[in-house]
């Protein structure tokens, strides 16, 4: 079996007779008989490392690793700097624990500090926490800093992504909140609704930029329409796109939230990614999770500490506002050293290769008889085509070529994504694959 | 320790002072502030809410604590002391200066201690 | 040392991506910000040392003894990383179709076969995070159960003083109202208190065990009998599963649900604070509640399929896929044998230095610990005015992460030691032979604990002012 005991049976047998016992079963004697297991237990033997890779391999190759995708739908494939890896396998990151102790964690408090002023910096926000554990959940947590004694509801887009709207109506079902879903109309949030489920119950307004179809949609005037009722207003945003985008503080919004997968993350079949929340300074002590704060020393050096802890679970308990306490710190620390790495040129500089990319595909599938755009108006990296046939006879055409097509949705049409990962050549493989499937 | 006479006190270690037009002030004493160690950060309710004697009003941090703050009157709150919020400090260094909120129309319990009542009283709790 | 931002020169950067080979689309200028983000501009070079600084500045179980109690910082083995960096893992979409990622489905079938016997549970979920976000999925599947029996009455979790804060915030988050019920004397579930707890109104009970200090429930059979009798569910944290797997199951001590951390039992890194997992198992009558996409097998393989009565969602996908593969690794490394084989070196690690410490420092428990035990320090600070955050301050300066300080609650001057099964005995006699040090220092000079620690990169901190007013950014 494999092991990572250090002891020799000499060392065993010198630390069993200093506590007192003859056997390592005895450790347990005050175990009730009944809860004590008395078989082995029914999983295979143990093995040694060589074995256990080549068992890992043997699994890892099962799966299918796609040379070209254009599927996003929340999980995007961007293309990662070497110097992201380099920097977040390093064994002091990787094997911390939570920077408690901050005279031997000013390494990753600073870093902390670094990755909440760079999302501020991305957002045009106030406050950023040290990270949640996705796009969804940190939606789930903002409808929270909404609420209100008198205020609960919280309103989201239905052309939001569905995992978020599902984890919305999980969290709010889960605190007795209210939670609605405001129509989309031609794929964007029908503003029009939205003015007319507006309340004096109603706490919060999530709407996503882009949207789940890809759609650029008019924030602003979302903002002053939740504004204007009283209620707060979330904005969840793709970060990439967020390099060109207005900013969500811009836009009006009192909580940026997001999916950080694509700043450096690999796919990772759905995680772990990283999830992102800031806000306006007012809303700063509702924000849940840790946060970092500049200080000092007794020498008066400047120093990083976790800060205002108070909000949290460990001292507030059943009152906090959030449950948070592991997060996600080393995704954090990859979307900082994927910002740093790009900087502010090439951060934009992906954004618009994403953009440019997805409305040159857009362009060429739109050309084939049934093909059509879905959707009129803006739209940042991915789309909405129809699709003449059954879509899983062009996936498995796509597949054959090693491409990953964009996403089959379950109302009809086809949700297609494109990135700077994505070559001329691949996207007129795709469309030529179009053509042959459509019979055009 | 600082306990003036001529406030009225809690055992939930609050003080009352009426004011000339019959509202009252209410803060925290400073035996509460010393055992409480520095403060950080203050939650107060909004003017226009109840509050009832016994009631929580708000709350207090420290760095590793967060501790209830009771009211040790009933009535409406018409004020609160907002220079709070961005000076928490201001509880450690003046408890009777710092008061949290002010009551209209307070109905004051009978049972508060007077200030010899409150001292005989932080002697018992030791 | 300098922030990023303090480094970045007007004009540096990175060579990343190549000129884009189709034209540009245009963005209306409505929705464009005016400017780009403000990210500093550096060279690679740049970043490279930077960031090696900084990890110059953090400890890591890679950097020496972590006996952080009730965190369970294991040595974090190396083939894990590997496993989870293999690009047939790493490459793949979520939203792939189920043919193209057998391999991914199956490594979360065979966690949850694994982690349900070592647990004794039927079903599980790889949804959650972390271990806070397991707790409220667990309550979730709990609630949802009441709610579908027409139970609306049940509204209250009863959780032990001596629980971590996590507990009772995972139970509010839920909508329940917390029923906080104290320990006895001994550390453990106070059984009258219990029961006169329990009620028609009693959702369910949470707790850990061994439990926060240190100490197997010995009464744990009555505890969860007098929680079911009364109509209510058993809720296991597994954040001190380490003490027992392969021993003893929550399953086989009347739990309904447990939440484990794979980042403490199942030795995934906890990169200085996430990301970790919190999986949650469950018998058989919650299985209908889990949270949506569970992978069943099917006639073409596996394949994911929503429960009947899912309590819904609580994260995109399917969790942190990544941390289920490196624990996958783990437990295939240790097996059947090496897992019981853990959990016993980890109570006589934990035993043994508590042995080495019991005539210096007070035990808050003088009994058999399991995989921690607590040191109550309030006579040295009595004596000598030296108090637990000084003794780990103290421990800082000889190069050994302190122990947890101020936990559990119930202890006031609490050090919550959790040595783990992969130290070895010289590494524990040196942090003995430091920690009576440290005592004698107490005694002599206490002073110099005050002030300590003196060697590392900051001294204390000023955490007073930091949170009277907050600077959380860096100033553009």
């Amino acid at each position: 079996m494999g092991s990572y005991l250090p002891h020799t049976p000499e060392e065993r047998a010198a630390m069993l007779q200093k506590v007192g016992c003859s056997t390592l079963e005895e450790l347990f004697a005050g175990l009730p008989e009944e809860v004590v297991l008395r078989r082995p237990l029914n999983i295979p033997e143990g093995q040694a490392e060589l074995a256990v890779r080549r068992r890992m391999e043997e699994l890892a190759a099962k799966n299918t690793v796609f040379p070209a995708v254009f599927r996003g739908a929340g999980a995007y494939r961007h293309y990662i700097p070497a110097i992201v890896g380099s920097v977040t396998s390093k064994e002091d990151f990787v094997t911390a624990y939570t920077p408690y102790q901050a005279e031997i964690s000013q390494g990753v408090l600073q870093s902390i500090f670094e990755y909440q002023t760079m999302i501020c910096r991305l957002t045009g926000m106030d406050v950023s926490n040290a990270s949640i554990y996705d796009g969804a959940s940190a939606a789930g947590e903002a409808a929270a800093m909404c609420r209100e004694r008198n205020r609960t509801k919280m309103l989201v887009s239905a052309a939001a992504h569905p995992h978020v709207i599902e984890t919305l109506r999980t969290y709010c079902h889960g605190a007795g909140a209210p939670l609605e879903v405001v129509p989309a109309r031609d794929g964007r949030t029908d503003l029009e609704a939205l003015r007319d489920m507006m309340g004096p119950d109603v706490a919060g307004v999530y709407l996503a930029q882009p949207n789940y179809y890809g759609l650029l949609e008019d924030a602003e005037e979302a903002a002053r329409i939740a504004h204007e009722g009283g209620a707060k207003f979330v904005m969840g945003v793709n970060p990439i796109a967020a390099a060109i985008l207005k900013t969500p503080a811009d836009c009006g919004a009192d909580v940026a939230v997001g999916e950080g997968q694509p700043l450096g993350m690999p796919l990772s079949f759905g995680g772990p990614y990283l999830g992102f929340m800031a806000c306006k300074a007012a809303m700063t002590r509702r924000l849940p999770g840790r946060i970092v704060g500049e200080t000092t020393d007794v020498e008066g050096k400047r120093a990083y500490v976790l800060t205002l802890q108070a909000r949290e679970q460990h001292i507030r308990r059943e009152k906090a506002s959030s449950n948070v306490c592991s997060n996600q710190a080393l995704c954090a620390l990859t979307a900082s050293v994927y910002m740093a790495a790009m900087g502010p040129d090439g951060i934009q500089e992906a954004a618009r290769q994403s953009m440019a990319k997805a409305h040159y595909l857009a362009e060429g599938l739109g050309k084939i008889s049934g093909f059509g755009l879905r959707h009129e108006g803006p739209f940042f990296h991915e789309f909405v085509t129809g699709c003449p046939v059954d879509p899983e006879k062009l996936m498995s055409a796509l597949e054959a070529k090693g491409i990953l097509g964009g996403l089959p949705l379950p109302e009809g049409g086809i949700l297609w994504c494109a990135t700077e990962m994505n070559t001329k050549a691949q996207m007129d493989l795709v469309i030529e694959t179009a053509k042959e499937v459509a019979g055009a | 320790m600082n306990i003036p006479s001529q406030l009225k006190y809690s055992k939930s270690h609050e003080w009352v002072e009426i004011l000339a037009d019959g509202s009252a002030r209410v803060g925290l004493t400073d035996h509460a502030q010393d055992a409480l160690g520095d403060l950080v950060f203050v939650n107060l309710p909004q003017a226009g809410d109840p509050v009832a004697a016994g009631e929580v009003l708000g709350d207090v941090e420290s760095v590793k604590a967060v501790s209830d703050v009771y009211s040790p009157v009933s009535g409406t709150v018409a004020e609160i002391n907002e220079t709070l919020l961005d000076a928490p400090e201001t509880i450690n260094q003046d408890p009777y200066g710092a008061w949290f909120i002010r009551v209209e129309n307070p109905e004051v319990p009978g049972d508060l201690l007077t200030a010899e009542e409150y001292e005989a009283f932080l002697a018992t709790e030791g | 040392m300098k922030l990023i931002f303090e480094k970045s020169v007007e004009g540096r950067s990175c060579s990343i991506l190549p000129p884009c080979d189709v034209p540009a689309a245009e963005l209306p200028t409505a929705l464009a910000r005016d400017k780009a983000p403000d990210l500093p501009r550096l060279c690679e070079n740049d970043i490279s040392r930077h960031y090696t600084q900084l990890a110059r500045r953090t400890r890591g179980v890679n950097g020496g003894f972590y006996p952080l109690g009730s965190c369970t910082m294991k040595y974090n083995p190396k083939v894990n990383e590997v496993a989870a960096a293999l690009p047939g893992f790493t490459d793949v979409h979520p939203l792939q179709p189920a043919h193209t990622v057998q391999g991914c489905l199956e490594v979360l079938a065979l966690a949850e076969q694994y982690l349900c016997e070592i647990t004794g549970m039927d079903a599980m979920t790889f949804q959650p995070a972390a271990g806070a976000h397991g707790e409220y999925t667990g309550l979730l599947l709990i609630k949802a159960y009441h709610e579908h029996r027409g139970d609306a009455a049940r509204t209250k979790i009863i959780v032990p003083d001596s629980a971590h804060g996590t507990n009772p915030a995972s139970a509010a988050m839920a909508g329940f109202s917390v029923v906080n019920v104290p320990s006895a004397p001994n550390g453990c579930v106070d059984l009258e208190k219990l029961r006169e707890a329990v009620g028609p109104d009693t959702a369910g009970l949470m707790l850990t065990n061994p439990n926060t200090v240190g100490l197997f429930d010995e009464n744990i059979l009555e505890i969860t009998r007098i929680i079911h009798e009364a109509g209510g569910l058993n809720y296991y944290d597994g954040a001190n599963l380490n003490a027992v797997m392969g021993v003893a199951r929550p399953g086989d001590m009347g739990f309904d649900v447990v939440h484990l951390n794979l980042h403490k039992t199942f030795s995934t890194p906890h990169g200085g604070g996430g990301p970790g997992s919190g999986p949650v198992g469950c018998k058989e009558l919650l299985r209908p509640f889990l949270p949506k996409e569970s992978v069943a097998q099917g006639p073409d393989g596996y394949a994911l399929e929503d429960q009947p009565c899912s309590v819904g969602r609580v994260k995109e996908f399917y969790g942190n896929f990544l941390v289920v593969v490196k624990a996958l690794a783990y437990i295939i490394t240790l097996g059947r044998e090496g897992i019981p084989q853990a959990a016993k070196h980890a109570v006589l690690n934990a035993n043994y230095m508590m042995e080495c410490l019991k005539d210096l420092y007070d035990m808050a428990y003088d009994a058999r610990c399991m995989h921690e035990f607590v040191m109550d320090l309030g006579r040295l600070k009595g004596e000598t005015g030296v108090s637990a955050m000084d003794i780990a301050k103290g421990l800082l300066d000889n190069g050994i992460h302190p122990p947890t300080m101020y936990f559990p609650l119930i202890v006031h001057e609490a050090l919550m030691v959790e040595p783990t099964e992969t130290e070895s005995k010289e590494t524990i006699d040196e942090a003995v032979e430091v920690l009576r040090r440290l005592y004698s220092q107490a005694q002599e000079d206490p002073e110099s604990l005050h002030q300590a620690p003196v060697t590392t990169v900051v001294r204390r901190l000023d955490e007073v002012g930091a949170a009277r007013h907050p600077k959380l950014i860096f100033p553009q």
